[in-house]
């Protein structure tokens, strides 16, 4: 059997040469990560548009940019494509590359299911967001708040799309998060117990339970609403006695455990990040994930944070206040970790840990000004100003995605087999830095100034317009911060500096196989000893502390002893832990991975089609809109009939 | 790297709980469907009562304008026969996945009728199958004669979330008697054979969640007034 070298094509041109039939196909987890990658990036140049047009208009008093109508749209679209098309896809694209790596697997639990949610979510992002072409883009904020999103007063289109599309991307996330969860639990190699995951997997398995637990939540508040627009039942209709805070409730139930969706995936990253270029283990491993279990659960007691000022009473509102306030502990547990991870270390001040010490610094901002709000008589006078604009923005990009941008940088050389360049990473820093913070903090100010959030225009003389003109400036030059990475990142694809296996002399077992990965990941899954299991074998003088125990081998023994292999045709498919530095193919290797189909691909299109019949009807072309809901249902049933039907991979 | 001759084809891959990846997701998809039912009846609970005209669920209603008079529309005898038939189809679904994780062991050289019956795993996804669509039945029925009666989905409070909360109910019970149906469709085409016991099990799983929210459906909407 001949040995093939580390490949030099794959290090010289580091991209995966690959046809648009292979991405449409595809089943494999690394491909299917860079497709949520590269879509999240684009929707986050969406997002950044439509939020330099509102600080272009907010620039100065009375802006003549915009007009409110169209200034609706903008917040709403801004606010949903960065939640929802941005956020939570980036977070996907590192569960589906980073997961399987990091607990020793092949792949996800189901691998069809997991190109699907691709593209059920690349769908639904275009259906909600090519209504903007059309003036018809969504406009009731991104939360929609009923009465003002019902048939009543939003008649046309535009909350329509919200809604549906919404319903589409919460398909996507549920399946992901079924695919995921049953990863993480039922197929980590021998010997990695769950104290022993590296830290991104333990808030990704945290994120996934919020998500089966939290959506289903939204999923029927959007049905209400939907029939409530569409059939005109009376669930937010206070004429008929609804209550009408039913939406408020049900959204923000889903909505809280949301944020802590869209920020502990971040958290993991910055859990790998910081140890690596400290030369040190995470401090307090196990409390700071006990501490992410603590924030879930605790997450889905505080929604009503959110509604201080609508008048539930002084029980309610004590009773939010005070979870809220305990939910501030085990974040605040995370900060302390971080900090004394890096004490005593020895640092290198890569770009992926300058952001991953600004997610630090600047969540603990964001951090700061929420426990102001925690308190209801002090939340009701920042409610609905630019204070709390302030505020999230601090937790989602100086939290979400700084922390998000440290793992792009630390995993870039793991997918490409190259790194990302360094000098261009530290101007993407600190131009991005100064200008996130020139953007924000202004608006602490503003806010406590009285500016109420989503006005399109504000008249002089209120001592709003210096801040509003700093907000401007610097979110005009966030653009070209990221233009820079942009640059960089697809430069950097073709000619960046050959990263090895482990350029960053890393711990975990996705620093253990080649760059980028064989499509079978793991020759031979090995076993886990520690939960640093590189450093085992490279920097034992680090592991001082770190438990250590042999039961992997009893596990393998049983796994090997019974015939059953984790996927390959040989039963010595698993080995102590060991480098892989040789790339060769799965069919070399006995080796059988699932096979590519586009059934997927087909089944998420009949969704799309059956959800783009519901505004047909609603425009009273009844006709186009029941065809439409029988061939969309047909290419469902019929694809998913296809796809269970057909067995996963070959025989063997 | 050392290779061995496979003695037997592997029944299912090595996974860390030694569980089906399909039975430990099937388990994470009833979590996500608790929080949507427990989403449909607390808004079902709390629209309790708060209707502002009838008809009304358990008590008489007449109309101050037309004076037309309603009885109270739900039918709890009736609807007591379908739960009924509902969990009794529980048992059915027991039996189907016994029988068919049973498809290994060897035939006794004289079958009785009883042990033929006890076996028949398509004697016993048919009947479930059947009573789940005679559940079905029942619930058109209700439905219309509802409407008939005056309650449609857009009436007041009681007829949106009552029809909404059901609705979903019966779309589950609906897509659980298609996938059954499947399965029955399946085993009289080639046989289902020890290695599809994962696929019975898990529409196991699901079929008896559906009637666990049904009996939590019956008696918060139907018994407790």
């Amino acid at each position: 059997m001949a040995t093939v070298a580390a490949s030099p094509t794959y290090a010289t041109t580091g991209v995966y040469r690959t046809s648009i039939m292979d991405w449409l196909t595809t089943v494999d987890h690394k491909k299917i990560g860079t497709l949520y990658l590269h879509t999240a990036l684009f929707f986050f140049v969406v997002g950044g548009v439509e939020a330099i047009i509102m600080r272009a208009q907010l620039m100065g008093p009375n802006g003549k940019l915009v007009s409110a109508e169209v200034f609706n749209q903008l917040f709403t679209m801004h606010g949903t494509t960065m939640v929802f098309l941005v956020i939570m896809p980036l977070s996907a694209a590192f569960f589906n590359f980073l997961i399987p790596l990091q607990i020793g697997a092949r792949d996800v639990a189901f691998p069809r299911l997991n190109a699907f949610s691709y593209w059920v979510y690349l769908f639904g992002g275009l259906f909600i967001t090519i209504p903007i072409f059309f003036n018809a883009a969504p406009d009731g904020g991104w939360f929609a708040y009923t009465p003002l999103t019902g048939k009543t007063y939003s008649p046309g289109q535009n909350m329509n799309f919200w809604v549906l599309g919404i319903q589409i991307l919460g398909i996507s996330s549920l399946a992901a998060a079924f695919n995921f969860a049953t990863t993480i639990i039922n197929m980590r190699a021998p010997g990695m117990h769950l104290m022993r995951m590296p830290m991104f997997t333990w808030m990704s398995f945290v994120v996934q339970w919020l998500i089966i637990l939290a959506f289903p939540v939204i999923t029927i508040a959007l049905f209400f609403m939907q029939f409530d627009r569409f059939f005109g039942t009376n669930f937010y209709n206070t004429f008929a006695g609804a209550d009408p805070l039913l939406w408020q409730h049900l959204f923000w139930i889903f909505g809280h455990p949301e944020v802590y969706i869209l920020v502990l995936p971040a958290f993991g990253l910055v859990s790998e990040v910081l140890p690596t270029y400290s030369r040190k283990p995470l401090f307090g491993y196990a409390v700071v994930a006990y501490s992410g279990i603590l924030i879930g659960f605790l997450g889905f007691g505080v929604w009503a944070h959110h509604m201080f000022s609508v008048g539930m009473g002084p029980i309610a509102d004590t009773v939010f206040g005070v979870t809220t306030m305990l939910i501030a502990i085990p974040t605040g547990v995370k900060i302390f970790n971080w900090i004394f991870t890096m004490w005593g270390g020895s640092i290198r001040f890569t770009t992926a840990m300058k952001f991953a010490i600004a997610l630090i610094a600047m969540f603990t901002i964001g951090g700061i000004s929420g426990i102001t709000h925690a308190s209801p008589p002090s939340d009701l006078q920042q409610t609905d100003t630019y204070y709390i604009v302030a505020h999230f923005h601090y937790v989602l990009y100086g939290g979400a995605i700084m922390g998000i941008f440290a793992g792009i940088y630390h995993y870039f050389p793991k997918m490409y087999g190259r790194k990302m360049d360094e000098k261009l990473g530290t101007w993407h820093f600190w131009l991005n830095f100064i200008a996130f913070n020139l953007t924000f903090f202004p608006m602490h100010f503003a806010g406590m100034l009285g500016m109420p959030r989503r006005i399109y225009t504000y008249d002089a003389g209120q001592g709003w317009e210096t801040f509003n003109m700093l907000s401007s400036i610097g979110a005009f030059l966030m653009a070209p911060a990221f233009l820079i990475f942009a640059y960089n990142f697809f430069k950097s694809k073709r000619r960046g500096e050959v990263a090895g296996d482990n350029p960053w002399d890393a711990a975990t077992l996705e620093w253990s196989i080649p760059s980028p990965p064989p499509e079978y990941n793991f020759a031979q899954i090995p076993m886990v000893t520690s939960r640093y299991p590189l450093w085992d074998l490279t920097h034992p003088e680090r592991m001082e502390g770190i438990p250590h125990s042999m039961d992997g081998w009893d596990e393998a023994k049983q796994r090997t002893g019974e015939h059953v292999t984790t996927g390959g045709k040989h039963e010595a498919d698993v080995a102590p832990m060991h480098i892989e530095s040789e790339r060769k193919s799965a069919k070399e290797l006995g080796i059988s991975m699932p096979n590519p189909t586009i059934k997927p691909l087909w089944v998420a299109a009949g969704i799309l089609v059956l959800f783009s019949s519901l505004p047909v009807m609603y425009a009273g072309k009844k006709a186009i809109a029941f065809t439409m809901m029988a061939i969309g249902g047909s290419m469902f049933v019929g694809f998913l009939y296809a796809w269970l039907t057909t067995p996963m991979e070959d025989a063997h | 790297m050392a290779h061995a001759a496979e003695t037997h084809a592997p029944t299912h891959h090595y996974t860390t709980t030694g569980l089906d990846n399909r039975k430990v997701a099937i388990w994470m998809f009833i979590g996500s469907e608790c929080m949507l039912f427990a989403s449909l009846i607390s808004t079902y609970l709390i629209y309790k009562g708060k209707s502002l005209v009838g008809p009304y669920p358990h008590e008489a209603w007449t109309n101050p304008q037309t004076g037309q008079a309603f009885k109270a529309i739900l039918n709890i005898p009736v609807t007591s026969i379908s739960t009924f038939v509902l969990l009794m189809s529980s048992f059915a679904m027991v039996m189907a996945l016994a029988a068919v994780e049973n498809r290994a062991k060897p035939r006794p050289a004289n079958p009785t009728f009883w042990w033929k019956v006890e076996n028949s795993s398509k004697l016993w996804l048919f009947m479930t199958c059947l009573m789940g669509a005679t559940f079905l039945g029942f619930q058109a029925y209700e439905f219309t004669s509802f409407v008939h009666e005056g309650l449609s989905i857009r009436r007041n409070l009681f007829g949106s979330s009552f029809f909404t909360l059901t609705g979903f109910h019966g779309a589950h019970v609906t897509a659980g008697v298609i996938w059954l149906g499947t399965l029955l469709a399946i085993d009289m085409k080639r046989g289902l054979q020890p290695k599809d016991a994962v696929w019975v099990d898990i529409s196991a799983l699901y079929w008896h969640f559906v009637d666990v929210v049904w009996i939590a459906i019956f008696t918060l909407v139907y018994l407790i007034k």
